[in-house]
């Protein structure tokens, strides 16, 4: 499948690697301080539940089965004890929903966090992309990223959510459940990983054509590495090292590419697509559909729209030895 | 009662019964030829073409899940390219929703309340008639656009702004809006005739006490339909005004909010759910007592459970909306109101046991689909009090754990119990046996099809994989699971098919029926099947529950109806006590015209706001036509 589609997107690669680098998305999986609150809760509902739904089938079953001797209709008796049981059911039925709601109110606590934020990240959601703005302690922005969060283990990190175009939702399973970003509405999620990976996730609600290739992955690793990647983050562009790579920079800034996307330190200051400035550090490419290598790079170059169809970005005319070039310039964006 | 002049007026009284059938037929029954039966306003043949109809609908619908499962059977999959898929969704859950859940219920209702209230049509049986021709336009209306490749594409649900002017381009968001008033009429209609029939036509004695079960969920479905109806109302017709006139409901930008639709629309979608249920309650309280030979059990608990259901229906359309950020108190009322629907769920569950419990089993297929319902439904609720929990919900909302949900609510909770009151009642609506080997087959093959299909969505959903999506990538663990529930639904698919051959094979060459095969205990058992066109040759008296187990040797009745034109008894409403005879509507085509003159203004509409303006005019010649004083046939009494 994956070659075939290669092949189509101009033969430039006999095969790309299966990423195997995007995490888990996994509700079961929880490796955050609300996942793992939701896990507890979802794994006592759903126990209870099979429960109940044992009990009931055993009845239907026994009362479909059972041998019958006294049968006689309108027997008082008989008919006496069995509003007694079908009361006593629905008394259980109340206790059981009413416990449950309890549980389920004490698990919404843990879900919302009034400490203030050790991190806040802006998340801007639109039609198939994230967009994250990282902020200083004064909550001036420092830089802009895409499709990618990198978060401190054992930190609180807010982040607001907007939507710029139609309603998208935030979800990363393993660390929290998800909240809508709704156009003139501001909506926050928060993030408390507790170990050290990488977690996938995926827009969660319909936002229309490339609804299904709109995934992120979420960065969790220690104090250090966190505020070295901050660090590097906020570098502009590195140059090119080698010609092919200068002179893909070249093609870059000449093309309409750079209408659209900003590369800090050179003249590409577009911003309707994702920010590429260290587009070579990151993990995914299309908002999760790839794994950034060159041979990815140039695929998605040259035909953007037979990798992700219905995508904003459109196809560029640009000859081979050119998506050589701008995949070679991208790849060394680290 | 009378003072006319008992020569002049020929009564059904003191005739031979022969005779009294010839004259009944010559007043009731509508003349051959295509032009009559356009006219017809005879409940049962618009219901029967309402149910056909509906059928087609539930076959169009499964080959686009069929669809979507092919194209989610492997990763990265490319049989169905996205924009294709999207259409494909949306079509299947507004063509299931809108197209068949919804209008087979009511149909149903249109068939079996007069029969079992024991009157001879429905109330008002012209707008009985103008409602399926307004189905059956919306209905077209809808696959046309389907097979033009220019289908609504956002979802059954329609969220702003995704189908609003900026990001909906072209007429798909229109045609949604429009449909959805197509139908919306239709079922309008279909309900205000459920209730009057109800309150004012029933036998005379059949005091609300002694109502069954069916026609009090039917009731209660029918004043959902009123309450709830109005609020998409509202919406698509504001959606469309947006869309075309440029007003700014759903701007955001221009002070609307994208938040009010949601609200307007699960303030009808959660009571929808309802809509098709509770009818499906009052089947399966039908069907279980006449298996088991044993009244139901627990009625006055069932109708107050019925009732409750109704009422909390309208209290719970926030959960469908926990995760859009609204307050937290609301948010926790709404997950305890929610909760709470599992009370008069349970009642009614409790019942059908003890009923059960109480009886004697007697294994024929009706009564499967019965069992296969309990087994199913009673899981779907279960899920239900799971994503009816905030917390819960933030992490299996738009998920196929939901996907899986609301598919055992409603195939498990309405298709189930549907298709076993198609085996129930199929032999007084054709007078023909549906087979009992191929039902079994049928009901085996559905049974285990749905589960195997729709029992893994779960663990989809809990693993991650949201709804709605064309393809996911192959580094996703779902591709085992995707590809087992599509080899599923095709058993659940073969499951149906015989279904629909028995149905087929049935109408031509069933065994004869005759008028009560099941030992019912129902009105609609008292007369031919299939039903001569007058339902009665007299008007049935009531003095229990179970008129036909409590009068085993003749049916008490009334007389005194008019044989020469159409009549009906008038009955007080709580205890059903005779007030008038009532002459009722002779065939008409002005029904039909009026239909094709609201469907054209409706149509123009999607194009040009002034269709409406324009449309108005010949819409009111019809109606002109329709209300046309009739002279003294129909204005006396």
């Amino acid at each position: 499948m994956r070659s075939k589609l290669n092949l189509r997107a101009g033969g430039l690669l006999l095969a790309l690697p299966l990423c195997g680098c995007n995490g888990t998305q996994s509700a079961l999986h929880a490796e955050g301080q609300a996942a793992t609150a939701l896990k507890g809760l979802i794994l006592l509902i759903v126990l209870v539940c099979a429960l109940v739904w044992i009990a009931v089938v055993g009845v239907l079953f026994w009362a479909l089965l059972r041998r019958r001797t006294e049968f006689a209709a309108g027997n008082k008796i008989h008919d006496h004890r069995l509003r007694l049981a079908v009361y006593s059911a629905l008394a259980a039925t109340a206790i059981i929903v009413a416990g449950l709601t309890v549980a389920s109110f004490y698990a919404t606590r843990a879900l919302y966090s009034s400490h203030p934020p050790d991190v806040i990240v802006q998340a801007k959601a639109q039609q198939w992309w994230w967009q994250f703005t990282y902020a200083d302690s004064e909550n001036r922005p420092l830089f802009q990223t895409a499709n990618e969060l990198h978060i401190p283990v054992g930190k609180d990190v807010l982040i607001t959510l907007e939507a710029l175009d139609v309603i998208h939702s935030l979800w990363i399973p393993a660390l929290a459940g998800k909240q809508d970003m709704i156009p003139g509405r501001r909506n926050e999620q928060r993030l408390h990983a507790e170990r050290q990976g990488i977690y996938r996730g995926q827009c969660a609600e319909f936002c229309g054509i490339q609804h299904s290739h709109m995934a992120l992955v979420v960065v969790a690793e220690d104090e250090d590495d966190y505020a070295a990647w901050l660090a590097e983050q906020q570098k502009p562009a590195a140059d090119p090292i080698t010609a092919e790579a200068e002179a893909g920079r070249a093609v870059f800034l000449g093309k309409p590419c750079a209408a659209c996307h900003t590369i800090r330190g050179t003249a590409a200051k577009g911003s309707t697509g994702p920010d590429l400035t260290h587009i070579g550090s990151r993990q995914t490419l299309g908002a999760g559909l790839l794994p950034v290598t060159r041979g990815s790079l140039a695929a998605w170059i040259a035909d953007p729209q037979t990798l992700k169809p219905g995508n904003n970005m459109p196809l560029v005319p640009l000859s081979s030895d050119e998506v050589r070039q701008v995949s070679a310039y991208l790849e060394g964006l680290r | 009662m009378t003072k006319d002049d008992p020569i002049l007026t020929p009564r059904d009284t003191d005739i031979a019964d022969a005779e009294l059938h010839a004259r009944l037929m010559r007043t009731w029954t509508s003349p051959p030829g295509l032009w009559a039966a356009i006219a017809t306003v005879d409940h049962k043949v618009i219901a029967r073409r309402y149910i056909a109809t509906a059928f087609v609908f539930l076959i169009l619908g499964g080959i686009l899940a069929l669809a979507m499962r092919l194209q989610l059977s492997r990763p990265e999959a490319r049989y169905i390219s996205p924009d294709r898929y999207n259409q494909i969704f949306t079509m299947h859950g507004t063509n299931m929703m809108f197209l068949f859940a919804v209008p087979v219920m009511e149909a149903m209702a249109v068939y079996l309340v007069p029969l079992m209230v024991g009157t001879r049509n429905i109330a008002f049986p012209r707008l009985n008639a103008f409602s399926y021709w307004m189905f059956l336009g919306g209905g077209l209306l809808l696959w046309l656009s389907f097979a033009l490749d220019t289908a609504p594409d956002v979802g059954w649900f329609a969220y702003v702004p995704l189908s609003g002017p900026e990001y909906g381009p072209g007429k798909r968001a229109d045609l949604w809006a429009q449909m959805i008033t197509f139908t919306e009429i239709a079922a309008l209609a279909v309900a205000v005739e459920i209730v009057v029939t109800v309150f004012k036509q029933r036998a005379p004695g059949m005091s609300l006490d002694r109502v069954p079960v069916l026609v009090w969920a039917m009731l209660v479905m029918a004043f959902l339909v009123i309450f709830a109806m109005p609020a998409i109302m509202f919406a698509s017709s504001t959606l469309i005004l947006d869309r075309l006139v440029g007003t700014q409901f759903y701007n955001p930008a221009k002070g609307g909010d994208a938040l009010l639709w949601q609200h307007l629309f699960w303030f009808f979608g959660h009571p929808e759910v309802y809509i098709i249920f509770l009818p499906a309650v009052g089947m399966v309280s039908t069907i279980l007592p006449t298996f088991v030979r044993r009244p139901l059990f627990g009625y006055m608990l069932l109708v107050g459970a019925l009732i409750a259901t109704g009422i909390l229906s309208f209290g719970l359309w926030v959960h469908h909306m926990f995760v859009t950020g609204l307050p937290r108190v609301g948010e926790s009322f709404f997950t305890a109101s929610s909760m709470a629907i599992a009370l008069p769920a349970g009642a009614q569950i409790f019942c059908w046991l003890a009923t059960i419990w109480a009886g004697k089993p007697v294994f024929r297929v009706p009564f499967l689909f019965v069992l296969g319902f309990i087994v199913t439904f009673v899981l779907g609720g279960l899920t239900g009090v799971m994503v009816a929990s905030l917390p819960f919900d933030t992490q299996v909302h738009d998920t196929y754990f939901v996907v899986a949900h609301f598919h055992y609510v409603l195939v498990g909770g309405a298709v189930f119990p549907l298709l076993g009151a198609v085996y129930y009642w199929f032999p007084k609506m054709t007078g023909r046996m549906m087979s009992e080997r191929l039902g079994k087959l049928s009901f085996w093959l559905i049974f285990a099809g749905f589960h195997l299909t729709f029992f893994p969505m779960h663990i989809l959903g809990l693993i991650g994989m949201p709804r709605r999506i064309y393809t996911y990538q192959p580094e996703l663990p779902w591709a085992g699971l995707n590809l087992f529930v599509s080899l599923s639904s095709l058993v659940l698919a073969a499951g149906f098919l015989v279904f629909f051959i028995d149905v087929v094979r049935s109408r031509r060459s069933g065994l004869p029926a005759g008028r009560n095969p099941w030992g019912a205990s129902t009105l609609e058992w008292a007369t031919a099947s299939p039903p001569p066109a007058y339902n009665f040759a007299h008007i049935p008296v009531v003095f229990s529950r179970e008129p036909l187990w409590d009068e085993k040797d003749a049916l008490p009745v009334t007389s005194g109806l008019r044989t020469d034109r159409r009549e009906l008894l008038v009955t007080s409403l709580a205890a059903a006590i005779p007030q008038a005879r009532e002459s009722v509507p002779e065939d008409s085509l002005w029904p039909f015209f009026a239909a094709l003159a609201t469907s054209a203004m409706l149509i123009g509409s999607i194009f040009t706001p002034w269709a409406v303006v324009w449309g108005a005019f010949p819409m009111a010649v019809t109606l002109i036509g329709w209300f046309w004083p009739k002279g003294t046939k129909e204005e006396m009494s």
